[in-house]
């Protein structure tokens, strides 16, 4: 039996670039999975919600600003405090090696830069969520 | 049931986590359900529905807020389409709806249509007992916006408004059965352009004459709105409202109620009464009158009598 996966995109923060995490969103629904697109300029409070309400399996987040490190941080944090530690995190978006590495250590379960190829995103998400 | 519990005492992921359970429908639904069911039926159920791009949730974004000032709980049900060819869905009814983001007295829930038809009035049917029973005073229901789903889930709801858009269409559209006839209130939304009392205008015809025979006595009125900036939301509010007071004092409620009940009982009796047969007869036999069917030996009718009589042996009543 294949249970449903639910997978919310959402863009925190204030740049205004939604062209990747609508790319991201199309490619996952094409992958068979129901994807709840949020928009622009959400705050790490209104995707924690989003995530609680929609009961999702994990939360994509785009973010082209340089405030990765502000807000991943503070999405895995919020999560917690939910409750929601099942709740995988993916980004998104131009992030250096450097906090790539540090991201992860945090609990970031897979991030993505520019160029990714969105099937193999996709079939990664996937395998993430089988190892639960 | 635990999930029940937490959920009934305020628990807003036990909420989501049997919104989940019941959408799925499997065994363990059914008897979060049976605990649910006596806490049911308090709530006003209100269906938004109309032609893609009409306003549906930017409109039910401006409801909520105007509920919201009057300290009424919203719970929020936004159905967008699966693919049939990959059963992925894109629910992005909550861009539309971020002024609501934070309140506790709001939830909001996308749903996908997943498989069938009939499998999707019921599984919105399970998801409203669910806020329903957990206390939210009213819930917003925004459909697809396109197809004979719209008819079902009007079946389901209270009150139905039905949106329209200045341009989206001419009298004869609105002339074409279906959508108009299940309205208990028609929107004009998106008032502030051009062509809006235009629009109004074809609608009044086409309610005029259709109304009286098919909504048991209640003329649908017509509103306008501009649900981005909340013109004439309060006003649609208050319409609503004249509409549960009507269905009450008519008796039209207990009437609708029990009709619905009687439709989803029926549903529920049909599918269960299907999955027993097939169990009984089994796949292989099915298949076998399939082919017969196929190579015209025998007619559909014939075979379902067949069928419906084949005991679990697989001997025919004689």
């Amino acid at each position: 039996m294949t249970e449903q996966l639910r997978i919310l995109i959402a863009k925190p923060g204030l740049d205004g670039h939604d062209r990747g995490a609508k790319v991201i969103a199309r490619a996952l629904r094409d992958a068979g999975m129901e994807v709840i697109y949020t928009g622009l300029r959400q705050t790490p409070e209104m995707i924690v919600e989003a995530a609680l309400q929609e009961d999702v399996d994990a939360v994509g987040l785009s973010i082209l600003s340089g405030a990765h490190m502000t807000l991943v941080p503070r999405v895995l944090e919020g999560l917690r405090q939910m409750g929601l530690n099942h709740v995988k995190v993916f980004v998104g978006g131009i992030i250096p090696a450097e906090d790539q590495t540090t991201l992860e250590e945090m609990g970031a379960a897979g991030i993505f830069g520019p160029g990714a190829n969105t099937e193999a995103v996709s079939a990664f998400i996937r395998e993430q969520l089988a190892e639960r | 049931m635990n999930l029940v519990r937490e959920a009934l005492d305020g628990n807003r992921y036990a909420v989501a986590r049997l919104i989940s359970l019941v959408e799925d429908g499997d065994e363990a639904s059914r008897s979060a359900l049976t605990a649910l069911y006596e806490h049911t039926g308090q709530a006003h159920l209100v269906g938004v529905t109309g032609p893609p791009g009409s306003g549906k949730s930017t409109l039910v974004n401006a409801l909520t807020q105007t509920l919201r000032r009057q300290d009424v709980t919203v719970g929020i049900i936004a159905v967008d389409p699966t693919s049939p060819f990959t059963g992925g869905a894109l629910l992005g009814d909550r861009v539309r709806m971020r002024d609501l983001a934070g309140d506790s007295g709001v939830f909001i829930r996308s749903m996908a249509t997943r498989g069938s038809l009939g499998g999707l009035a019921q599984a919105t049917n399970d998801v409203i007992k669910v806020l329903d029973a957990v206390g939210f005073d009213v819930i917003l229901i925004e459909t697809v916006g396109a197809g004979q789903s719209e008819v079902e889930i009007a079946r389901t709801a209270h009150t139905t408004v039905v949106l329209e858009a200045p341009g989206m269409g001419d009298e004869v559209q609105a002339l074409k059965a279906g959508l108009m006839e299940i309205a208990d209130i028609l929107v004009v939304n998106k008032a502030d352009r051009p062509g809006a009392a235009r629009t109004a205008r074809a609608l009044e015809m086409v309610i005029n004459r259709n109304a009286p025979a098919t909504k048991d006595g209640w003329a649908p009125p017509i509103l306008q709105t501009v649900a981005l900036d909340g013109s004439g939301v309060p006003e649609l509010w208050n319409t609503v409202e004249e509409h549960r007071e009507y269905l009450c004092t008519s008796g039209l409620l207990a009437k609708r109620e029990r009709m619905r009940i009687e439709t989803e009982l029926l549903n529920i009796l049909q599918r269960r009464l299907l999955e027993r047969l097939v169990s009984r007869v089994g796949e292989e036999r099915l298949e076998a009158w399939i082919e017969r069917i196929v190579a015209r030996e025998v007619d559909v009718y014939t075979a379902t009598q067949a069928l419906c009589e084949t005991r679990s042996n697989g001997s025919v009543k004689g």
